[in-house]
């Protein structure tokens, strides 16, 4: 634990919450009658096949799960004492994350697997209802919490109306999708989802997971959790060139992405390959107007949370100086799961009052427009 | 590229390629079946290429691809060994036999082109040290191949598409592994692969530059599986070469990859230390692509942690390079440059009797 960094006291923004349903039936009261009594009855569950993953209405992408290293993937204090799952009861959640730690504001991304969903009309259903239970449940019960909106990201259209339906609410300040989707996000089919964004104001959070059918890897399915794990920087690298070459940051000048629980140590690197890339090969994407380490450096941000650790302290301030995105990172803890990152140890070298004030605050402030909390005070927010 | 660097180091080149000119190329090795079906059907053997011919990354500048480049002995001599006269090349012939599914005729044209390589290259080119070709989808059949060629010391390494539709620390390849390391040779992972999977894990990308550039996954995939899997407390003498791999990527692959160990190692208790000192022992990289700024070197360098990893290639006739000349490493001159010269190879091929266990 750096000296420096303990004496940063200024205002806390956790980029990365992950709250859950407290029951498998708890979006139902959002949910229209005719869909709530279908899913019960699509999704009943005998006992004799209680460890089975999914039935028949929840239909996903199967054959590559990977046992993580504990229930539900969190932290073993993080299970609420009245029962439901970590992250699930806003009150143990305040306790132990928001108060324990002071956070001034939180932005929730609930990780429900509704945008993997196979069957999109349910998913479309289930995105309404997470919102609303969200804005009811989350939002209206803590002054601190903000929120990413979940959609059915694989049927772009109909996201883009649920984003424009509950972008009218303020404190959602994002769109959220998962790393891997169907195709390469770049693709013309998912740009409704960032028009949407864009004509809304909302940043697209491009958070670790999801599936999207193939292989986590481009050498096939590996055998543990941990290359699992491991792999999903390079999805995250992949969809990054994606949206470059594809010209989606040309075509959406206001899109601004930030990627979750990718780390970022991986992006000197890409933004080298990249732009050596370009200079070869750039005929190939006419859309790609400057190097594409200068439109890494303009138009994404991402937190903190796993982030690689360097062999040796200085390593991280080389590192700092090779991305030149100190405005662009953003702390996260990533509460509940396992790997959860203490805000007095996440940041592994010891850094200036500066960036400890950016990374901890301000850019995250400044890119989702959170009022300082004396702001807040003052407007009685 | 001078004969020797300035300094007098010996230069090897850890890889440049035969390219097959045709299939009728290897009909003198081919037997009368697969000659008949290449005359009258369409299968022409393996076609996809990691390579477009048109790509700047897939041509040295200065060649003309139109008057057949690196489909010959002679051509590798004009164009390389004489050129900058380098002590050895590893030649590694760049034929996807793993694109096929057929296992019949993977195997045909694999065992095809190692004899057309050892009888029309090896045999006539002392400086050449060549790379055994195998079916890559089908490790019994591999293994078959390598047995077979390595009896012939002037292959002294296996070669693979880093791109595979598994990755080579599962267990289905412990076989190959072994035949790999008993017969002391290096596992080759190259550049490319056609398994017929998408190139990243998010699916098929719409432009060749998004795979090449996101071809260092591959390459983080194969490692990190050997390590997870415990290939290498298995087959402790296992080397792997990494080839057109860059190596920029590497210091963020090992902290990412040491820091899930630290937390996650209860999966893969044989491994007991860190991720990176398996790296360090058993992997090594070639400079092509040269993947950092120049001025970026020495920090890169400094990262990777390792004076032994990095071995000099040019990739020909593929040059990755933005110019003829840029294909020399930018290292300032000292034991560094000396080892990624000619040092490094030196030892993970045993040329000029200095073998390295690893």
């Amino acid at each position: 634990m750096a000296g420096e960094q303990g004496r940063y006291t200024g205002p806390l923004v956790d980029c990365d919450v992950h709250n859950a349903l407290p029951s498998d039936d708890a979006l139902h009261p959002y949910m229209p009658a005719d869909w709530r009594s279908r899913r019960d009855s699509l999704t009943y569950l005998p006992t004799a096949f209680r460890d089975v993953r999914e039935n028949l209405g929840d239909r996903s992408y199967i054959g590559a799960e990977y046992p993580r290293p504990t229930k539900r993937a969190s932290r073993v204090d993080a299970w609420p004492p009245g029962g439901g799952a970590p992250a699930s009861d806003l009150a143990f959640a305040q306790a132990q994350l928001l108060d324990a730690w002071n956070i001034s504001y939180a932005v929730l991304n609930p990780l429900l697997g509704i945008g993997e969903m196979l069957n999109l009309e349910l998913a479309a259903v289930m995105a309404r209802a997470a919102n609303d239970w969200l804005a009811d449940q989350w939002l209206d019960r803590d002054s601190r919490l903000r929120a990413s909106i979940v959609v059915a990201y694989e049927d772009p259209p109909t996201a883009a109306a649920e984003i424009d339906r509950v972008a009218r609410d303020p404190r959602f300040v994002q769109v959220l999708v998962l790393s891997r989707m169907i195709e390469p996000m770049g693709r013309r089919r998912y740009w409704p989802i960032y028009e949407a964004c864009e004509r809304n104001g909302l940043a697209l959070g491009v958070h670790n997971g999801g599936w999207g059918g193939h292989p986590i890897t481009p050498a096939g399915y590996p055998s543990y959790y941990l290359e699992d794990a491991a792999a999903m920087a390079g999805a995250f690298q992949a969809q990054v060139g994606s949206l470059i070459c594809e010209g989606v940051l040309q075509h959406f000048p206001g899109l601004r992405i930030v990627l979750i629980e990718g780390g970022f140590a991986w992006i000197p690197a890409l933004m080298w390959r990249l732009d050596r890339a370009w200079r070869m090969l750039g005929a190939e994407v006419p859309a790609v107007d400057r190097p594409p380490s200068q439109l890494i450096r303009e138009r994404f941000w991402v937190s903190t949370q796993p982030m690689e650790e360097p062999e040796h302290p200085a390593q991280f301030h080389e590192l700092l100086d090779q991305l030149q995105m100190t405005d662009r990172i953003m702390f996260s803890t990533d509460y509940p799961h396992w790997d959860f990152d203490a805000p007095n140890q996440a940041l592994p070298a010891r850094l200036t009052a500066d960036q400890q004030r950016k990374i901890l605050h301000e850019n995250a402030a400044a890119l989702y427009g959170l009022p300082t909390p004396a702001d807040a005070a003052a407007t009685g927010d | 590229m001078s004969a020797r660097a300035s300094n007098g180091t010996a230069v090897i080149d850890a890889d440049v390629h035969a390219l097959v000119p045709s299939i009728e190329t290897l009909f003198p090795w081919l037997d009368a079946h697969w000659q008949e079906v290449a005359q009258t059907t369409q299968f022409r053997g393996p076609t996809d290429t990691p390579y477009p011919p048109s790509a700047a990354t897939s041509m040295r500048p200065d060649l003309d691809p139109a008057a057949g480049v690196a489909e010959t002995v002679e051509d590798l001599r004009a164009h390389v060994l004489d050129q900058t006269g380098v002590e050895a090349a590893i030649l590694v012939c760049a034929y996807a036999t793993e694109a096929i599914k057929n296992p019949d005729a993977a195997a045909a044209l694999s065992t095809a082109a190692n004899s057309w390589v050892a009888e029309r290259w090896l045999a006539s080119e002392p400086r050449l040290h060549g790379s055994i070709l195998v079916p890559g989808l089908h490790p019994t059949l591999a293994v078959e191949e390598i047995e077979r060629c390595a009896e012939n010391p002037r292959f002294v390494q296996v070669v693979l598409p880093v791109r595979s539709f598994t990755p080579y620390g599962n267990r289905i390849w412990w076989p190959l592994l072994e035949a790999v390391t008993r017969h002391g040779l290096v596992l080759n992972l190259h550049f490319g692969g056609a398994s017929g999977g998408p190139p990243t894990s998010v699916g098929w990308p719409s432009t060749y530059l998004e795979e090449y550039v996101d071809m260092p996954s591959a390459f983080q995939t194969q490692i990190m599986s050997l390590v997870a899997e415990g290939a290498f407390d298995r087959f402790p003498d296992l080397r792997v070469l990494c080839s057109e791999s860059g190596f920029a990527w590497l210091p963020s692959f090992m902290w990412r990859f040491d820091r899930l160990w630290h937390g996650l190692r209860r999966e893969m208790p044989w491994v007991r230390r860190a991720p990176s000192a398996y790296i360090r022992d058993h992997i090594r990289v070639t400079t092509q692509p040269f993947d950092v700024p120049v001025d970026e070197f020495p920090r890169v360098y400094d990262h990777i942690g390792s004076d032994e990893m990095l071995c000099y290639a040019t990739d020909y006739p593929h040059w990755q390079s933005e110019t003829v000349a840029a294909a020399v490493p930018p290292v300032p001159e000292g034991p560094a440059l000396r080892a990624i010269l000619g040092g490094n190879a030196r030892r993970l091929f045993g040329l000029g009797g200095d073998r390295n266990g690893g």
